[in-house]
Protein backbone atom coordinates (compact mmCIF):
# COMPACT_ATOMS: atom_id res chain seq x y z
CA UNK A 1 0.00 0.00 0.00
CA UNK A 2 1.19 3.46 -0.85
CA UNK A 3 -1.24 5.34 1.39
CA UNK A 4 0.68 6.48 4.43
CA UNK A 5 -1.22 9.23 6.24
CA UNK A 6 -4.74 10.58 6.50
CA UNK A 7 -5.47 14.25 7.10
CA UNK A 8 -7.89 14.67 10.01
CA UNK A 9 -7.47 18.47 10.20
CA UNK A 10 -5.80 20.33 7.35
CA UNK A 11 -4.40 23.34 9.25
CA UNK A 12 -4.87 26.89 8.05
CA UNK A 13 -3.02 26.57 4.74
CA UNK A 14 -1.14 23.36 4.02
CA UNK A 15 0.08 22.68 0.48
CA UNK A 16 2.27 20.15 -1.30
CA UNK A 17 5.52 21.80 -2.45
CA UNK A 18 8.81 20.78 -4.04
CA UNK A 19 11.62 22.77 -5.68
CA UNK A 20 9.26 24.31 -8.22
CA UNK A 21 9.17 24.70 -12.00
CA UNK A 22 11.98 27.08 -13.01
CA UNK A 23 11.37 26.60 -16.74
CA UNK A 24 7.72 27.64 -16.61
CA UNK A 25 8.68 31.32 -16.38
CA UNK A 26 8.75 31.29 -20.19
CA UNK A 27 4.95 31.09 -20.03
CA UNK A 28 4.58 33.61 -17.22
CA UNK A 29 4.09 30.86 -14.63
CA UNK A 30 6.04 31.56 -11.42
CA UNK A 31 8.81 29.15 -10.40
CA UNK A 32 6.98 28.40 -7.13
CA UNK A 33 7.95 25.57 -4.81
CA UNK A 34 8.86 25.59 -1.11
CA UNK A 35 9.29 29.08 0.35
CA UNK A 36 11.98 27.86 2.81
CA UNK A 37 14.17 25.70 0.59
CA UNK A 38 16.62 24.91 3.39
CA UNK A 39 13.93 23.43 5.63
CA UNK A 40 12.36 21.61 2.67
CA UNK A 41 15.67 20.06 1.56
CA UNK A 42 16.65 19.15 5.12
CA UNK A 43 13.30 17.46 5.79
CA UNK A 44 13.78 15.30 2.70
CA UNK A 45 17.39 14.39 3.50
CA UNK A 46 16.40 13.39 7.05
CA UNK A 47 14.13 10.68 5.61
CA UNK A 48 16.63 9.67 2.88
CA UNK A 49 14.66 11.29 0.03
CA UNK A 50 16.04 13.30 -2.85
CA UNK A 51 16.02 16.99 -1.94
CA UNK A 52 13.48 17.67 -4.64
CA UNK A 53 10.82 15.24 -3.34
CA UNK A 54 7.51 16.84 -2.38
CA UNK A 55 6.84 17.82 1.23
CA UNK A 56 3.96 19.52 3.03
CA UNK A 57 4.38 23.25 3.61
CA UNK A 58 2.20 24.17 6.62
CA UNK A 59 1.53 27.85 7.15
CA UNK A 60 0.88 29.42 10.58
CA UNK A 61 -0.34 26.20 12.15
CA UNK A 62 0.08 22.52 11.55
CA UNK A 63 -2.32 19.85 10.31
CA UNK A 64 -3.48 16.78 12.22
CA UNK A 65 -2.46 13.52 10.59
CA UNK A 66 -2.93 9.83 11.33
CA UNK A 67 -0.41 7.25 10.13
CA UNK A 68 -2.09 4.48 8.11
CA UNK A 69 1.13 2.49 8.04
CA UNK A 70 4.59 2.62 9.54
CA UNK A 71 6.52 5.46 7.93
CA UNK A 72 9.57 7.63 8.48
CA UNK A 73 8.86 11.37 8.73
CA UNK A 74 10.73 14.58 9.54
CA UNK A 75 9.50 18.02 10.60
CA UNK A 76 11.64 21.12 9.95
CA UNK A 77 11.28 24.88 9.53
CA UNK A 78 9.14 26.91 11.91
CA UNK A 79 8.48 25.47 15.37
CA UNK A 80 4.74 24.81 15.74
CA UNK A 81 5.24 22.42 18.68
CA UNK A 82 4.96 19.02 16.93
CA UNK A 83 3.53 16.09 18.93
CA UNK A 84 3.10 12.38 18.26
CA UNK A 85 0.28 10.86 20.31
CA UNK A 86 0.39 13.98 22.46
CA UNK A 87 4.08 13.77 23.31
CA UNK A 88 6.50 16.41 22.03
CA UNK A 89 8.85 15.17 19.32
CA UNK A 90 12.08 16.67 18.06
CA UNK A 91 12.26 18.69 14.90
CA UNK A 92 15.11 18.39 12.37
CA UNK A 93 15.24 14.63 13.03
CA UNK A 94 13.94 11.52 11.25
CA UNK A 95 11.26 9.80 13.35
CA UNK A 96 9.23 6.63 12.75
CA UNK A 97 5.46 6.67 13.00
CA UNK A 98 3.62 3.42 13.68
CA UNK A 99 0.20 2.59 12.28
CA UNK A 100 -2.39 4.66 14.17
CA UNK A 101 0.08 7.27 15.46
CA UNK A 102 -1.38 10.77 15.53
CA UNK A 103 0.65 13.83 14.56
CA UNK A 104 -0.56 17.14 16.01
CA UNK A 105 0.92 20.58 16.62
CA UNK A 106 0.53 22.35 19.96
CA UNK A 107 0.78 25.84 18.46
CA UNK A 108 3.11 28.22 16.77
CA UNK A 109 6.14 29.28 18.79
CA UNK A 110 8.03 31.13 16.07
CA UNK A 111 8.22 31.43 12.31
CA UNK A 112 5.63 31.05 9.58
CA UNK A 113 6.11 27.72 7.81
CA UNK A 114 6.85 24.20 8.95
CA UNK A 115 7.78 21.37 6.55
CA UNK A 116 6.75 17.72 6.81
CA UNK A 117 8.53 15.06 4.77
CA UNK A 118 7.75 11.35 4.46
CA UNK A 119 10.27 8.69 3.41
CA UNK A 120 9.50 7.94 -0.24
CA UNK A 121 8.27 11.46 -0.93
CA UNK A 122 4.70 12.72 -1.06
CA UNK A 123 2.72 11.97 -4.22
CA UNK A 124 0.95 14.79 -6.02
CA UNK A 125 -0.21 16.02 -9.40
CA UNK A 126 2.72 16.95 -11.59
CA UNK A 127 2.31 20.15 -13.63
CA UNK A 128 5.02 21.57 -15.90
CA UNK A 129 7.59 19.30 -14.31
CA UNK A 130 6.76 19.98 -10.66
CA UNK A 131 4.36 18.87 -7.94
CA UNK A 132 4.39 22.34 -6.36
CA UNK A 133 0.86 23.59 -5.66
CA UNK A 134 0.05 26.81 -7.52
CA UNK A 135 -3.25 28.11 -6.22
CA UNK A 136 -3.86 30.78 -8.89
CA UNK A 137 -4.21 28.21 -11.67
CA UNK A 138 -5.29 25.36 -9.39
CA UNK A 139 -2.57 22.99 -10.54
CA UNK A 140 0.05 20.75 -8.95
CA UNK A 141 0.22 18.91 -5.63
CA UNK A 142 -3.08 17.87 -4.05
CA UNK A 143 -5.26 18.62 -7.12
CA UNK A 144 -4.06 22.21 -7.19
CA UNK A 145 -5.51 23.08 -3.78
CA UNK A 146 -4.62 23.23 -0.12
CA UNK A 147 -5.18 20.09 1.95
CA UNK A 148 -8.65 19.38 3.32
CA UNK A 149 -9.83 16.94 6.00
CA UNK A 150 -10.06 13.42 4.62
CA UNK A 151 -7.20 13.78 2.13
CA UNK A 152 -4.90 10.77 2.01
CA UNK A 153 -1.18 11.26 1.60
CA UNK A 154 0.43 8.63 -0.58
CA UNK A 155 4.04 8.02 -1.47
CA UNK A 156 5.53 9.05 -4.80
CA UNK A 157 8.11 6.26 -4.65
CA UNK A 158 9.51 3.51 -2.51
CA UNK A 159 11.22 4.61 0.71
CA UNK A 160 14.96 4.03 0.61
CA UNK A 161 15.65 0.85 2.54
CA UNK A 162 16.91 0.46 5.13
CA UNK A 163 15.39 3.72 6.31
CA UNK A 164 16.81 4.81 9.63
CA UNK A 165 15.35 7.05 12.25
CA UNK A 166 17.47 9.26 14.43
CA UNK A 167 19.23 11.04 11.59
CA UNK A 168 19.36 14.64 12.78
CA UNK A 169 20.67 18.06 11.88
CA UNK A 170 23.24 19.20 14.45
CA UNK A 171 21.85 22.03 16.57
CA UNK A 172 24.56 24.47 15.53
CA UNK A 173 23.52 23.99 11.89
CA UNK A 174 19.87 24.99 12.46
CA UNK A 175 18.91 28.23 10.68
CA UNK A 176 18.80 31.29 12.93
CA UNK A 177 15.23 32.27 12.10
CA UNK A 178 15.07 34.72 15.03
CA UNK A 179 17.65 37.00 13.40
CA UNK A 180 15.68 39.03 10.86
CA UNK A 181 18.68 40.49 9.06
CA UNK A 182 18.31 39.71 5.37
CA UNK A 183 21.56 39.95 3.43
CA UNK A 184 20.98 41.56 0.06
CA UNK A 185 22.99 42.43 -3.03
CA UNK A 186 22.57 45.86 -4.62
CA UNK A 187 20.32 45.62 -7.68
CA UNK A 188 20.06 47.09 -11.19
CA UNK A 189 18.31 50.30 -10.13
CA UNK A 190 19.91 51.00 -6.74
CA UNK A 191 21.41 54.28 -8.01
CA UNK A 192 17.93 55.72 -8.36
CA UNK A 193 17.78 55.85 -4.56
CA UNK A 194 20.75 58.20 -4.25
CA UNK A 195 23.21 57.93 -1.36
CA UNK A 196 20.64 58.84 1.29
CA UNK A 197 18.02 56.44 -0.07
CA UNK A 198 20.55 53.65 -0.25
CA UNK A 199 21.38 54.25 3.41
CA UNK A 200 17.68 54.03 4.25
CA UNK A 201 17.35 50.73 2.36
CA UNK A 202 20.41 49.13 3.98
CA UNK A 203 19.91 50.25 7.55
CA UNK A 204 16.32 51.13 8.35
CA UNK A 205 13.87 48.72 9.91
CA UNK A 206 11.02 47.56 7.65
CA UNK A 207 7.86 45.84 8.78
CA UNK A 208 6.07 43.05 6.89
CA UNK A 209 2.58 44.38 6.12
CA UNK A 210 -0.67 42.38 6.12
CA UNK A 211 -0.25 42.05 2.37
CA UNK A 212 2.18 39.11 2.55
CA UNK A 213 1.76 35.73 0.89
CA UNK A 214 3.59 33.22 -1.29
CA UNK A 215 3.79 35.82 -4.10
CA UNK A 216 5.58 38.42 -2.04
CA UNK A 217 5.55 40.76 0.92
CA UNK A 218 4.64 44.41 0.85
CA UNK A 219 6.89 46.11 3.38
CA UNK A 220 6.29 49.23 5.45
CA UNK A 221 9.16 51.53 6.29
CA UNK A 222 10.79 54.78 5.34
CA UNK A 223 9.49 55.85 1.92
CA UNK A 224 12.05 55.12 -0.78
CA UNK A 225 12.18 57.23 -3.92
CA UNK A 226 13.29 55.18 -6.93
CA UNK A 227 11.43 57.30 -9.45
CA UNK A 228 12.82 57.98 -12.89
CA UNK A 229 12.05 57.05 -16.46
CA UNK A 230 9.44 54.32 -16.92
CA UNK A 231 11.23 50.98 -17.22
CA UNK A 232 10.49 48.36 -19.85
CA UNK A 233 9.36 45.11 -18.22
CA UNK A 234 12.10 42.59 -17.56
CA UNK A 235 12.41 39.12 -16.03
CA UNK A 236 12.43 38.96 -12.22
CA UNK A 237 13.87 36.63 -9.59
CA UNK A 238 12.76 35.55 -6.12
CA UNK A 239 14.29 37.83 -3.51
CA UNK A 240 14.11 40.92 -5.72
CA UNK A 241 13.15 44.08 -3.82
CA UNK A 242 10.95 46.25 -6.03
CA UNK A 243 10.16 49.88 -5.26
CA UNK A 244 6.87 51.04 -6.79
CA UNK A 245 5.76 54.67 -6.86
CA UNK A 246 4.33 54.43 -3.33
CA UNK A 247 7.92 54.05 -2.10
CA UNK A 248 6.99 51.02 0.04
CA UNK A 249 9.14 48.10 -1.16
CA UNK A 250 7.87 44.69 -2.25
CA UNK A 251 9.97 41.58 -1.56
CA UNK A 252 9.28 38.91 -4.19
CA UNK A 253 8.83 35.36 -2.91
CA UNK A 254 8.37 31.90 -4.52
CA UNK A 255 5.15 32.56 -6.48
CA UNK A 256 6.33 35.97 -7.72
CA UNK A 257 5.24 37.58 -10.96
CA UNK A 258 7.75 36.55 -13.62
CA UNK A 259 8.23 39.99 -15.18
CA UNK A 260 7.64 43.57 -14.15
CA UNK A 261 8.71 47.14 -14.69
CA UNK A 262 9.23 48.47 -11.16
CA UNK A 263 12.81 49.39 -10.21
CA UNK A 264 14.68 46.58 -8.43
CA UNK A 265 16.99 48.17 -5.88
CA UNK A 266 18.42 44.98 -4.35
CA UNK A 267 17.95 41.21 -4.26
CA UNK A 268 18.01 39.12 -1.09
CA UNK A 269 20.83 36.55 -1.11
CA UNK A 270 19.75 32.94 -1.61
CA UNK A 271 21.08 32.08 1.85
CA UNK A 272 18.74 34.62 3.49
CA UNK A 273 15.58 33.48 1.71
CA UNK A 274 14.82 30.76 4.32
CA UNK A 275 14.70 33.49 7.00
CA UNK A 276 12.53 35.65 4.72
CA UNK A 277 10.19 32.67 4.24
CA UNK A 278 9.62 32.51 8.00
CA UNK A 279 8.53 36.17 8.38
CA UNK A 280 4.96 37.11 9.23
CA UNK A 281 2.93 40.31 9.01
CA UNK A 282 4.11 42.60 11.79
CA UNK A 283 7.66 41.18 11.88
CA UNK A 284 10.48 43.68 11.58
CA UNK A 285 13.45 43.10 9.33
CA UNK A 286 16.51 44.92 8.07
CA UNK A 287 18.46 44.55 4.85
CA UNK A 288 22.25 44.33 5.16
CA UNK A 289 24.27 44.90 2.01
CA UNK A 290 26.67 42.15 0.96
CA UNK A 291 28.76 41.47 -2.10
CA UNK A 292 28.18 38.45 -4.33
CA UNK A 293 31.19 36.58 -2.94
CA UNK A 294 30.06 36.93 0.67
CA UNK A 295 26.56 35.81 -0.35
CA UNK A 296 28.02 32.74 -2.05
CA UNK A 297 30.05 31.90 1.07
CA UNK A 298 26.79 31.88 3.06
CA UNK A 299 25.20 29.69 0.40
CA UNK A 300 28.15 27.29 0.65
CA UNK A 301 27.79 27.08 4.44
CA UNK A 302 24.14 26.09 4.04
CA UNK A 303 25.11 23.51 1.44
CA UNK A 304 27.63 22.00 3.85
CA UNK A 305 24.97 21.86 6.58
CA UNK A 306 22.68 19.93 4.22
CA UNK A 307 25.56 17.70 3.09
CA UNK A 308 26.05 16.69 6.74
CA UNK A 309 22.74 14.82 6.38
CA UNK A 310 23.89 12.77 3.39
CA UNK A 311 25.68 9.54 4.24
CA UNK B 1 24.24 63.17 -50.07
CA UNK B 2 22.43 60.08 -48.90
CA UNK B 3 23.54 58.67 -45.59
CA UNK B 4 25.61 55.50 -45.84
CA UNK B 5 23.67 52.35 -45.03
CA UNK B 6 23.73 51.90 -41.30
CA UNK B 7 25.82 49.02 -40.06
CA UNK B 8 24.71 47.20 -36.94
CA UNK B 9 26.54 48.85 -34.05
CA UNK B 10 28.31 46.69 -31.53
CA UNK B 11 25.63 46.46 -28.88
CA UNK B 12 26.69 47.74 -25.53
CA UNK B 13 25.45 45.44 -22.81
CA UNK B 14 25.26 46.42 -19.18
CA UNK B 15 24.93 43.68 -16.59
CA UNK B 16 23.67 43.99 -13.03
CA UNK B 17 23.45 41.32 -10.34
CA UNK B 18 19.97 40.03 -9.44
CA UNK B 19 21.12 38.32 -6.27
CA UNK B 20 23.91 35.72 -6.16
CA UNK B 21 22.68 33.40 -8.90
CA UNK B 22 20.96 35.63 -11.46
CA UNK B 23 21.79 38.73 -13.45
CA UNK B 24 20.06 41.26 -15.66
CA UNK B 25 21.75 42.04 -19.01
CA UNK B 26 20.39 45.27 -20.49
CA UNK B 27 20.71 45.84 -24.23
CA UNK B 28 18.88 49.16 -24.22
CA UNK B 29 16.06 51.15 -22.71
CA UNK B 30 13.80 51.78 -25.74
CA UNK B 31 10.70 49.90 -26.86
CA UNK B 32 12.20 48.68 -30.10
CA UNK B 33 11.62 45.59 -32.23
CA UNK B 34 15.29 45.25 -33.21
CA UNK B 35 16.41 45.38 -29.56
CA UNK B 36 13.79 42.79 -28.65
CA UNK B 37 14.98 40.51 -31.48
CA UNK B 38 18.53 40.75 -30.12
CA UNK B 39 17.33 40.03 -26.59
CA UNK B 40 15.47 36.91 -27.72
CA UNK B 41 18.54 35.72 -29.72
CA UNK B 42 20.85 36.37 -26.75
CA UNK B 43 18.53 34.47 -24.41
CA UNK B 44 18.46 31.53 -26.85
CA UNK B 45 22.28 31.49 -27.08
CA UNK B 46 22.66 31.66 -23.30
CA UNK B 47 20.19 28.85 -22.71
CA UNK B 48 22.54 26.46 -24.54
CA UNK B 49 25.24 26.96 -21.90
CA UNK B 50 25.54 24.33 -19.19
CA UNK B 51 26.16 26.92 -16.48
CA UNK B 52 22.91 28.74 -17.35
CA UNK B 53 19.72 27.40 -15.78
CA UNK B 54 17.31 29.73 -17.55
CA UNK B 55 17.47 32.88 -19.68
CA UNK B 56 14.36 35.00 -20.18
CA UNK B 57 14.19 37.84 -22.67
CA UNK B 58 12.49 41.07 -21.60
CA UNK B 59 11.67 43.96 -23.93
CA UNK B 60 15.32 44.90 -24.29
CA UNK B 61 17.08 42.75 -21.71
CA UNK B 62 17.79 39.19 -20.68
CA UNK B 63 17.41 37.85 -17.15
CA UNK B 64 19.84 34.99 -16.66
CA UNK B 65 19.56 32.45 -13.85
CA UNK B 66 22.89 30.66 -13.47
CA UNK B 67 24.50 27.92 -11.42
CA UNK B 68 26.97 29.65 -9.08
CA UNK B 69 28.85 26.37 -8.65
CA UNK B 70 29.68 26.36 -12.36
CA UNK B 71 30.27 30.01 -13.18
CA UNK B 72 30.54 33.47 -11.70
CA UNK B 73 28.78 36.75 -12.35
CA UNK B 74 32.01 38.15 -13.84
CA UNK B 75 32.65 35.18 -16.14
CA UNK B 76 29.08 35.24 -17.40
CA UNK B 77 29.22 39.02 -17.95
CA UNK B 78 32.31 38.54 -20.13
CA UNK B 79 30.57 35.77 -22.08
CA UNK B 80 27.45 37.89 -22.57
CA UNK B 81 29.47 40.84 -23.89
CA UNK B 82 31.18 38.52 -26.36
CA UNK B 83 27.88 36.97 -27.46
CA UNK B 84 26.27 40.40 -27.88
CA UNK B 85 28.93 41.59 -30.34
CA UNK B 86 28.07 38.72 -32.63
CA UNK B 87 25.60 39.56 -35.32
CA UNK B 88 22.33 38.02 -34.23
CA UNK B 89 21.13 35.25 -36.52
CA UNK B 90 18.58 36.35 -39.07
CA UNK B 91 15.40 36.45 -37.05
CA UNK B 92 12.77 34.12 -38.42
CA UNK B 93 9.38 35.74 -38.48
CA UNK B 94 7.47 34.46 -35.49
CA UNK B 95 4.27 32.48 -35.86
CA UNK B 96 1.30 34.61 -36.86
CA UNK B 97 -1.83 34.38 -34.71
CA UNK B 98 -5.14 35.78 -35.99
CA UNK B 99 -7.32 36.73 -33.04
CA UNK B 100 -11.04 37.55 -33.40
CA UNK B 101 -12.25 40.41 -31.21
CA UNK B 102 -15.69 41.78 -30.40
CA UNK B 103 -15.04 45.47 -29.83
CA UNK B 104 -17.60 46.13 -27.11
CA UNK B 105 -15.39 46.48 -24.03
CA UNK B 106 -16.63 48.49 -21.04
CA UNK B 107 -13.98 51.20 -21.60
CA UNK B 108 -14.30 51.66 -25.36
CA UNK B 109 -16.76 54.58 -25.16
CA UNK B 110 -14.72 56.46 -22.55
CA UNK B 111 -11.48 55.76 -24.42
CA UNK B 112 -13.04 57.01 -27.66
CA UNK B 113 -14.08 60.25 -25.97
CA UNK B 114 -10.59 60.79 -24.53
CA UNK B 115 -8.96 60.09 -27.90
CA UNK B 116 -11.46 62.10 -29.96
CA UNK B 117 -12.36 58.99 -31.89
CA UNK B 118 -15.43 56.80 -32.31
CA UNK B 119 -15.48 53.20 -31.00
CA UNK B 120 -15.50 52.03 -34.62
CA UNK B 121 -12.35 54.03 -35.30
CA UNK B 122 -10.70 52.46 -32.24
CA UNK B 123 -11.51 49.01 -33.64
CA UNK B 124 -10.16 50.02 -37.07
CA UNK B 125 -6.92 51.37 -35.65
CA UNK B 126 -6.48 48.45 -33.26
CA UNK B 127 -6.89 45.85 -36.02
CA UNK B 128 -4.51 47.62 -38.44
CA UNK B 129 -1.00 46.61 -37.27
CA UNK B 130 0.61 43.22 -36.98
CA UNK B 131 1.75 43.34 -33.36
CA UNK B 132 4.84 41.73 -31.96
CA UNK B 133 4.89 39.60 -28.81
CA UNK B 134 7.66 41.41 -26.94
CA UNK B 135 7.55 39.15 -23.92
CA UNK B 136 5.42 36.61 -22.14
CA UNK B 137 5.30 37.05 -18.40
CA UNK B 138 3.90 38.84 -15.40
CA UNK B 139 1.05 36.35 -14.86
CA UNK B 140 0.50 32.96 -16.57
CA UNK B 141 -0.15 33.44 -20.29
CA UNK B 142 0.08 37.25 -20.29
CA UNK B 143 1.85 38.64 -23.39
CA UNK B 144 2.98 42.23 -23.90
CA UNK B 145 2.03 43.16 -27.52
CA UNK B 146 2.96 46.29 -29.41
CA UNK B 147 3.64 48.83 -30.58
CA UNK B 148 0.11 50.23 -30.50
CA UNK B 149 -0.72 53.01 -33.02
CA UNK B 150 0.07 56.44 -31.55
CA UNK B 151 -3.54 57.52 -32.07
CA UNK B 152 -4.59 54.99 -29.39
CA UNK B 153 -2.05 55.96 -26.74
CA UNK B 154 -3.66 56.53 -23.34
CA UNK B 155 -2.24 56.36 -19.81
CA UNK B 156 -3.52 53.56 -17.60
CA UNK B 157 -6.87 53.97 -15.87
CA UNK B 158 -6.65 56.07 -12.70
CA UNK B 159 -8.46 53.42 -10.71
CA UNK B 160 -7.58 49.85 -11.69
CA UNK B 161 -10.43 47.36 -11.86
CA UNK B 162 -10.36 44.77 -9.11
CA UNK B 163 -11.60 42.07 -11.48
CA UNK B 164 -11.10 41.89 -15.24
CA UNK B 165 -12.65 38.87 -16.99
CA UNK B 166 -10.39 36.44 -18.89
CA UNK B 167 -10.36 37.16 -22.62
CA UNK B 168 -10.59 40.95 -22.19
CA UNK B 169 -8.66 42.79 -24.93
CA UNK B 170 -6.99 45.85 -23.44
CA UNK B 171 -4.60 48.69 -24.20
CA UNK B 172 -2.38 51.13 -22.28
CA UNK B 173 0.49 53.34 -23.43
CA UNK B 174 1.91 51.89 -26.65
CA UNK B 175 0.97 48.36 -25.60
CA UNK B 176 -1.95 46.02 -26.01
CA UNK B 177 -2.73 42.61 -24.56
CA UNK B 178 -5.32 40.03 -23.60
CA UNK B 179 -6.08 39.11 -19.98
CA UNK B 180 -5.45 35.34 -19.83
CA UNK B 181 -7.03 34.83 -16.39
CA UNK B 182 -9.54 36.78 -14.33
CA UNK B 183 -7.34 39.29 -12.50
CA UNK B 184 -7.14 42.91 -11.36
CA UNK B 185 -6.05 45.29 -14.12
CA UNK B 186 -5.50 48.93 -14.97
CA UNK B 187 -5.62 48.80 -18.76
CA UNK B 188 -8.53 50.09 -20.90
CA UNK B 189 -10.84 47.23 -21.88
CA UNK B 190 -11.87 47.69 -25.51
CA UNK B 191 -13.08 44.22 -26.47
CA UNK B 192 -13.13 40.50 -25.81
CA UNK B 193 -11.99 37.36 -27.56
CA UNK B 194 -13.00 33.72 -27.11
CA UNK B 195 -9.41 32.63 -27.83
CA UNK B 196 -7.76 31.01 -24.80
CA UNK B 197 -4.28 32.35 -24.07
CA UNK B 198 -3.52 30.28 -21.00
CA UNK B 199 -3.55 26.55 -21.81
CA UNK B 200 -2.83 24.77 -18.53
CA UNK B 201 -2.79 21.31 -20.10
CA UNK B 202 -0.33 22.19 -22.87
CA UNK B 203 3.41 22.59 -22.56
CA UNK B 204 4.24 25.44 -22.81
CA UNK B 205 0.91 26.40 -21.25
CA UNK B 206 0.44 29.54 -23.32
CA UNK B 207 -0.59 30.38 -26.88
CA UNK B 208 1.92 33.17 -27.55
CA UNK B 209 5.70 33.00 -27.42
CA UNK B 210 8.15 35.90 -27.44
CA UNK B 211 8.78 36.94 -31.05
CA UNK B 212 5.38 35.73 -32.35
CA UNK B 213 3.15 38.09 -34.34
CA UNK B 214 -0.50 38.85 -33.62
CA UNK B 215 -3.20 40.31 -35.90
CA UNK B 216 -6.60 41.18 -34.44
CA UNK B 217 -9.72 41.19 -36.58
CA UNK B 218 -13.16 42.48 -35.66
CA UNK B 219 -15.97 39.97 -35.58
Amino acid sequence: MNEKLRVTKPGLFTTVQDLGRPNAVMAGVPPGGAMDRFAHRAANLLVANDEGAATLECTLNGPELVALERCLVAITGADFGPRVNGRPVRMWEGIFLQEGDEVTFAGRRAGARTYFAVGGGIAGDRWLGSMATYMLTGRGGMHGRQLIAGDVISLAGAPRAPAVSGRQLAYNLHPDYANHTLYAIAGPHVRRLGAAGRKELFGSAFKVSKDADRMGYRLEGPGLDASGDELLSFGLAAGAIQVPRSGQPILLMADHQTAGGYPVVATVAGASMPVAAQLLPGDELTFAEVGIEAALRMRKAQRLALDSLIN
Amino acid sequence: MPAPPSTPKATTVRTHPLGDSALLAELGTRLDTALNTRAIALAAALKKRRDVRQAVAGYASVTVHFDPDQTTYQALTTAIKRLATKRPPMAEPGRLHRIPVTYDGPDIEAAAKQLNLTPTQIAELHTRPIYRVFLVGFVPGWAYLGPLPEELELPRRHVPRTQVPAGSVAMAGRQTGIYPLPSPGGWHLIGRTPVKLFLPDSDPPCLFRAGDRVKFFAQ
